[in-house]
């Protein structure tokens, strides 16, 4: 591991080469926004919202999946890459069914307090109102996919946490969704514990409780640092035996 | 030549309508129809999403009552839960159900009928509205604004909005009532009373005035529908329903709301988008009724707050004895009569100390598969009725809106007026807005009833009998 030094947004920063360059802004107090990626998770760069700018580089690069490098000039706030941003919040708008008004998660999604985020005022390309499944099989849960936007959260959530890996992606391009199991109801998947964890960290209200109505349910996260926590430090390791 | 004449856009009501009324070639009016001519299909795109979901979309129907959607699907989930809601739960419903009448009752009168009574019905259509109301009488407008406001602020109080709050959810409500909100809300009531009794006053020195208008405002027999206690004192929130005849015999009593499908029919025309609802055993035309205040005054026994009790004997009065008051003008003064009556009845169950519980919520998963939920909206009685899978999910959904119930009278209330006042080829501004002001006595909400947005302008054309245009009016 070595220490490396940066700048970001003009700002002389330093990191280990090992971090993100999403992570290394954040020791910083540099915000950068983020939708697929979330702390304790592994790092996808599925939504592109982290992308940056490097000098040199006529390429964007996703902050959460790209390395240091000494000397590195990274740009996170440009005209262009806000343009960008706003743009991508646009296409997710209109590639869903979004109807803040009646989500049960209104007023605390993280899709909807982006769009405000990005000054997103209108969506200029055509809405697809896809028909999506809504699957309210499960006895606790429910997934509306019409509200999904492919962060992938609750896949890496259930697989690397968890580890009941209940849920996958199928298909391709605008048909690519999220199953459980071998594409079934989720009420009848052998591998979900009922945990619950995939709900807490989708940023949208794809994966509700059940029996909540409008803006009533708000997703918490924090318990995900929580076990991250006590799985680095071992703390589920019983200290007066030998036993690991 | 015959000719029609199309009023299009209406104007001071909630939604978009025309009318048009088509006269034969020596100028004498046939006929005359009230046109809905906006589609919104709330009952189809809600198929497929959740019944937790249900009173968050339909309250979005309507910027004006939508807090009697929200109440009528919580009741409606409540049904499918199977579960009796905490003593708690439902009176804090009852109020913010009461909270709708006094919002919606005193827009419909000091914003948007009483420029017609105030200024006449033949003055400047360019200030015949709230704010020419202002002008000429200032005070008069601020109480009527003022008591829309007392009846918003219940709302907010107890929903945290205004306008389509999600508060109200299948087992009960979201959030708890306390003393420091109660004591708020009951600083209104001396003044929310005053200007009820105000507004009572002023549209009965206008029945004076209006005296030889009167009786042409859709006059005429047809049933009453609505609900009514168990005791068979005015209700709001639950009860069974009443039908009675014009001529005040009741003719169905006792009606389970789960049985409604047996007595109100849905019919379809081509012309307009509102359907028509109609009493099932009578067949449609001539199961006409009439719901909302007219129809909740005729219907009830009595009212259970002592003032409105009161008014309640001098409104049936009018009728005579053993007689319904059918004479769809006197909407306004039973409206006045309710809005008083949900005022007192407000001060009363801000003094019940049950509203203080915390204990406000049943949680049930998916119990039936038919839940069917009613209550009385400001218009008259609303009905949700969802089929749900053993998830939640929707399968079928019918909404029945008052508006809609009045839809057979509203058209023979306009053409009773047509009739009446339009001779030959001479169509006047003030005869347009007596038309008009038919339509309005149901204060019908078209957004809600066709399940249709809108603004609300007027339009009306006059057709000749090939249907060619030959004059438009339009505001």
């Amino acid at each position: 591991m070595a220490i490396l030094t940066l700048t970001i947004n003009g700002e002389h920063v330093s990191g280990k080469d090992d971090e993100s360059l999403l992570a290394i802004a954040q020791q910083h107090g540099i915000r950068i926004p983020t939708l697929c990626h979330l702390d304790g998770l592994s790092d996808v760069g599925a939504c592109r919202l982290c992308l940056v700018e490097i000098e040199g580089s006529p390429k964007l690069f996703p902050a959460c999946t790209t390395r240091p490098q000494e000397g590195m000039a990274v740009s996170t706030d440009t005209e262009r890459l806000r343009r960008y941003r706003r743009i991508i919040i646009e296409f997710l708008a209109s590639e869903g069914n979004h109807q803040c008004a009646v989500c049960v998660v209104n007023n605390h999604c993280e899709l909807q307090n982006l769009s405000y985020e990005t000054r997103l005022t209108h969506v200029s390309v055509p809405y697809l109102y896809p028909k999506k499944e809504l699957d309210a099989s499960h006895e606790n849960f429910i997934i509306d996919r019409n509200r999904c936007i492919l962060c992938t959260r609750c896949v890496r959530v259930c697989h690397e946490v968890e580890g009941a890996h209940t849920w996958d992606i199928a298909g391709r391009g605008i048909a690519c969704e999220i199953i459980s199991d071998l594409n079934q109801p989720w009420g009848t998947s052998e591998s979900c514990t009922s945990c619950g964890k995939c709900v807490l960290v989708c940023p949208t209200g794809a994966l509700i409780e059940k029996g909540e109505a409008v803006a009533e349910m708000e997703k918490k996260t924090d318990f995900l640092r929580y076990i991250v926590n006590a799985r680095r430090k071992r703390e589920w390791v019983n200290v007066d035996s030998d036993e690991e | 030549m015959s000719k029609t004449i199309t009023i299009s856009p209406v104007t001071r009501i909630e939604g978009h309508a025309k009318i048009t009324i088509q006269m034969d070639d020596r100028g004498n009016v046939v006929d005359a129809r009230f046109h809905v001519n906006e589609f919104r299909g709330f009952e189809k795109f809600c198929e497929g999403r959740l019944m937790w979901e249900m009173g968050g979309i339909t309250s979005r129907i309507c910027g004006i009552c939508p807090t009697s959607h929200l109440i009528t699907s919580a009741k409606a989930g409540d049904d499918i839960l199977a579960v009796a809601i905490p003593e708690t739960a439902e009176k804090l419903r009852r109020l913010i159900t009461l909270a709708q009448w006094i919002q919606s009752h005193a827009l419909s009168f000091f914003h948007l009928s009483s420029p017609d009574f105030l200024l006449g019905f033949d003055s400047d259509p360019a200030t015949r509205n709230i704010f020419g109301l202002i002008t000429k009488d200032k005070e008069f407008a601020r109480r009527g604004i003022r008591l829309r406001k007392f009846g918003q602020d219940i709302i907010e109080v107890l929903g945290s909005r205004r306008i389509h709050t999600p508060w109200a959810v299948a087992g009960g409500v979201r959030e708890p009532f306390d003393a420091a909100k109660r004591d708020h809300l009951l600083a209104w009531i001396p003044e929310a009373k005053e200007t009820a009794l105000l507004a009572l006053t002023t549209l009965k020195s206008i029945h004076e005035q209006f005296a030889a208008d009167i009786p042409n405002f859709g006059s005429f027999r047809s049933m009453f529908v609505g609900l009514v206690a168990p005791d068979g004192a005015l209700e709001y929130y639950d009860g069974t329903l009443r039908v009675m005849d014009g001529s005040g015999n009741v003719i169905a009593d006792k009606i389970d709301i789960h049985k409604y499908d047996d007595y109100i029919g849905e019919a379809s025309e081509s012309w307009s988008y509102l359907k028509f609802p109609y009493y099932k055993p009578l067949g449609y035309q001539k199961g006409m009724f009439r719901v909302g205040p007219l129809a909740r005054m005729n219907i009830c026994d009595y009212i259970d707050t002592p003032l409105a009790e009161d008014e309640r004997k001098v409104f049936k009065a009018i009728a005579g004895k053993a007689e319904a008051v059918n004479n769809s003008f006197y909407y306004h003064y039973a409206r006045l009569i309710e809005l008083l009556f949900a005022v007192e009845k407000a001060e009363m169950l801000l003094h019940d100390p049950v509203m203080l519980g915390t204990n406000i919520r049943a949680r049930a998963m998916i119990n039936r598969r038919l839940g069917i939920g009613a209550s009385e909206a400001p218009r008259g009685t609303l009905f949700h009725r969802y089929e749900v899978d053993e998830n939640g999910v929707l399968q079928k959904v019918n909404l029945i809106i008052a508006t809609a119930q009045n839809n057979l009278a509203m058209n023979r209330t306009v053409r009773q007026l047509a009739i009446q006042y339009i001779d030959g080829n001479r169509i006047t501004e003030g005869i347009l807005n007596r038309v008009e002001a038919g339509i309005r006595c149901f204060d019908p909400c078209l957004s809600c009833s066709t399940h249709a947005s809108g603004r609300m302008p007027l339009h009306v054309q006059l057709l000749d009998c090939e249907g060619t245009v030959l004059s438009e009016l339009r505001r």
